[in-house]
């Protein structure tokens, strides 16, 4: 039955668990400080948290009548991207129709620092008053990536929400019938993507090996039609390269085994990161299926079980690794997306396939239930609240299945009834098998879904398999391939007698991140021995004793006389 | 110390200087595909100000289209072969020197807005290099300099004086040049507009490979004939074992 299952590729995805989210920004913050702390990327955030209700960044990106973004299913059943197909992208080049201007993100800024210590003497603190990073003038700051952030302006900024819009006037801001949630947002690094589809120099990709779709800087010619091309505008223009960016899922920490920045530094540890095998040959039907409401249920079924044995024969026939297989069979993001049904991909109507899941929140179904005296932890009244509270509901439909409300009802009841049944657990009682089986699980499988999303450790939540073919015992520590000699206190030391025991220097190499990543290779793909050089010292990490590299320079006459021993 | 006999300076600016532009051009141009690619780029305002880019860039643009597309209709068809075709020499001219005077006007209109825009939208000037400024100034003249061609050709047309025809003369020698064989006489006789568009044009082409205009050799032409969806197979690294050892004898 090979011949059933098409051309097999793997896909590095995510699944974020939004229940879990305090809106911290941690993931953005460093994100930015890892890929977009530069000039001419300041406005550009390629994790950012944005609160729902609200406009998101940059604002109202949701409303593709405006902004186009995604694919448009024709009469005949094709898909083409919604700015329009190959001719009338090429006839627009001149002049990108729909291109966000940077007052859509917002103006970037800084402060005017040396007004601080040069302002001359007077009676008024001095101040430093912001500067456009853009045009390096005076600037009043009205808008940023997260100026709605908790609802901020509810009233009068959050109308402008489109999914808001769509639902009419059942959305309510006033204090005590609001709801929120944080949505905290990547590339989604689509199985479709339509950036991709819309670069006219070939320069987007989705790699091969793992799925992550990214920007050849070296062919990108600054069209602007992939920011325009992705419904979600997480591909960015870099003003000052005039290049497009965009989210890289971390890829040199990815491919060393590491989870993305974003992942490593949640605070909520809810993201999970896993592998997902996909038949591609199916990618472009399950995307032109006529009614958005399928959208959802044919993403899934691209899905393949990787623990069906015509499954791994097929992906072995298509080159994937035996170690990816077995890392896929793992995935928590299979089991999150298919076994257990909870995590929904976001806006599937934008036919893009995208491939960061979102389990919705049941939060605003207990707070509502637990603020008016009921108990949020029941079964009855949590099922009860799920069925009533139709604006909740609707709202995530929106979001997470082009809103059909059923697949969100049936995520929202599995949480509850897991809410539920780990709460007789946790006080002793009885387990109630009825709560489980009336949403189509049992007892086992509802506390396998609790471990996954409340104890999940870090290697249970990451599951990423290595791209260098090396063992997974060495996950998350490729150490540099050293010479044979460079024992404790051996010959290969360089005569220095071994390392220290103590200070920065002591212990095992520090293991491949993204801040020594490509130093490293450089240096391992070297013809010349890398010199002693300055090496910097980080003096937080120095326990007082031995004296590490760097911290002190180099004498002459102690580096010639390393040189000759 | 007597001047030079003009045809020597004829022959260093029609028989040697296009020569040494079409060095530096093709020379040029290997040297920035090879040694940055990453800086070869529209280098695209629009995320500043959109408005005036989106009337003034396509009428630049498809203006520039128009006149690219006479100009190889004028340089590059012989004479001989359109009054074979039958085609009046009168009718030809007409045709010719309105198109030209239209697309003309569209594409100094455009670069017009388009400077004026850059000068008056503040991030779009700071984000305005030297080389930038340079290349404008003698994009702007060479277009000028082109419309003064027309224009002056029209006139002559006009008052019934029309003695000089460029396609005696520079299309003559345009196509001698492509051959090795440049006719440093035939440009001589043209007039002098036509020489000073064909020197600023010269100029223009020489500095061409140095400036953003490269991103004219990148119109993405492929993207009608390629699937939508690329994908790719991650760079193999080099590594010690696969990487070819280099030696310094070899």
């Amino acid at each position: 039955m090979a011949e059933r299952i098409g051309r097999v590729m793997a896909q590095v995805a995510m699944v974020m668990n939004l229940d879990k989210c305090i809106g911290c920004h941690t993931c953005s913050v460093t994100c930015k400080q890892a890929w977009t702390n530069r000039s001419g990327v300041e406005y550009v955030w390629f994790n950012n948290v944005e609160t729902r209700p609200g406009q998101g960044y940059p604002r109202g990106y949701q409303d593709q009548e405006r902004w186009k973004g995604g694919w448009r299913r024709t009469a005949t059943g094709r898909l083409v991207p919604r700015a329009g197909g190959r001719l009338r992208k090429l006839a627009t080049i001149f002049a990108n129709p729909v291109m966000p201007a940077i007052q859509d993100y917002y103006e970037p800024w800084t402060y005017d620092y040396e007004n601080l210590v040069a302002a001359p003497l007077g009676d008024d603190m001095p101040v430093a008053p912001p500067r456009s990073l853009i045009s390096g003038e005076p600037m009043a700051i009205t808008w940023s990536a997260n100026w709605d952030d908790d609802l901020g302006g509810g009233e009068e900024l959050g109308v402008h929400d489109p999914i808001v819009r769509r639902l009419g006037e059942q959305v309510r801001f006033s204090f005590e019938q609001a709801f929120m949630f944080y949505l905290p947002r990547i590339c989604e690094h689509c199985l479709n993507p339509s950036c991709v589809a819309s670069c006219p120099s070939g320069a987007m990709y989705k790699r091969a090996e793992d799925g992550i779709v990214l920007v050849d800087q070296d062919r990108c010619r600054g069209w602007r039609m992939c920011v325009t091309g992705c419904p979600y505008k997480k591909v960015y223009f870099n003003h000052k390269t005039g290049k497009a960016e965009k989210c890289t899922m971390c890829y040199p920490r990815v491919e060393v085994g590491l989870p993305t920045v974003c992942s490593e530094t949640c605070v909520g540890r809810l993201r999970y990161l896993g592998v997902v095998l996909y038949d591609v040959d199916r990618v472009g039907a399950a995307a032109a299926v006529p009614d958005e409401h399928d959208l959802y249920p044919a993403q899934l079924d691209l899905l393949l079980d990787p623990a069906d044995p015509e499954v791994a024969a097929a992906a072995r026939r298509d080159g994937i690794p035996d170690r990816w297989i077995d890392a896929a069979r793992r995935s928590p993001v299979y089991a999150l997306a298919v076994q257990h049904r909870v995590a929904l991909p976001l806006h599937p109507e934008f036919r893009t396939l995208p491939m960061v899941w979102y389990i919705p929140p049941l939060s605003p179904v207990v707070d509502t239930l637990t603020g008016t005296g009921h108990d949020g932890e029941d079964a009855g009244n949590l099922f009860g609240a799920i069925e009533t509270l139709r604006i909740p509901v609707a709202y995530l439909a929106e979001l997470f299945t082009a809103g059909d409300p059923a697949p969100v009802t049936a995520v929202l009841r599995r949480l509850a009834a897991m809410r539920a049944h780990m709460r007789r657990v946790n006080l002793g009682q009885e387990r109630d098998p009825s709560i489980a089986a009336a949403v189509g699980m049992d007892g086992d499988t509802i506390e396998e879904l609790y471990r996954l999303l409340a104890i999940a450790k870090y290697d249970d939540r990451y599951v990423i398999p290595t791209a260098y073919g090396v063992d997974d015992a060495d996950r998350g520590a490729v150490e540099e391939v050293a010479c044979s000699l460079d024992f404790e206190g051996g010959p290969g030391m360089g005569g220095m007698g071994g390392r220290p025991p103590f200070g920065e220097a002591s212990g095992r190499p520090d293991p491949v991140g993204v801040e020594t990543f490509h130093a490293l290779r450089a240096r391992q793909t070297s013809d010349v021995r890398a010199r002693g050089g300055p090496r910097r010292t980080n003096l937080l990490n120095w326990d007082g004793n031995g004296r590490p590299d760097g911290l002190f320079p180099p004498r002459d006459g102690a580096r010639d006389r390393r040189e000759d021993a | 110390m007597s001047a030079p006999p003009p045809d020597l300076v004829d022959l260093l600016l029609w028989g040697v200087l296009p020569y040494v532009v079409l060095a530096v051009f093709v020379g040029g141009t290997v040297w920035r595909y090879r040694y940055d690619k990453f800086g070869w780029t529209t280098r695209s305002s629009q995320l500043y100000e959109s408005r005036l880019l989106r009337v003034g860039s396509p009428l630049f643009h498809f203006g520039l289209l128009v006149v690219i597309a006479g100009h190889a209709m004028g340089l590059l068809v012989p004479k001989g072969w359109t009054e074979a075709a039958g085609v009046p020499d009168a009718a030809y001219h007409v045709v010719a020197l309105v198109l030209g005077a239209v697309a003309g006007v569209c594409t100094l209109g455009g670069v017009a807005l388009l400077v004026w825009r850059r000068r008056t939208t503040g991030p779009v000037f700071s984000a305005t290099t030297r080389n930038d400024k340079l290349m404008y100034a003698v994009l702007v003249l060479a277009i000028l300099a082109g419309l003064a061609t027309t224009l002056v050709s029209a006139g002559a047309d006009l008052a019934g004086r029309g003695g000089h025809d460029y396609r005696d003369t520079v299309s003559v020698w345009f196509r001698g040049v492509w051959v090795l064989d440049p006719r440093v006489d035939a440009m001589a006789a043209a007039t002098l507009p036509f020489h000073v568009h064909a020197l600023v044009g010269l100029a223009l082409f020489a500095l061409f490979p140095f400036t953003r205009l490269v991103h004219a050799f990148s119109a993405p032409v492929g993207y009608l004939f390629r699937p939508y969806v690329v994908y790719r197979t991650r760079d193999r690294l080099p590594t010690r074992a696969t990487r070819p050892a280099r030696r310094g004898w070899s």
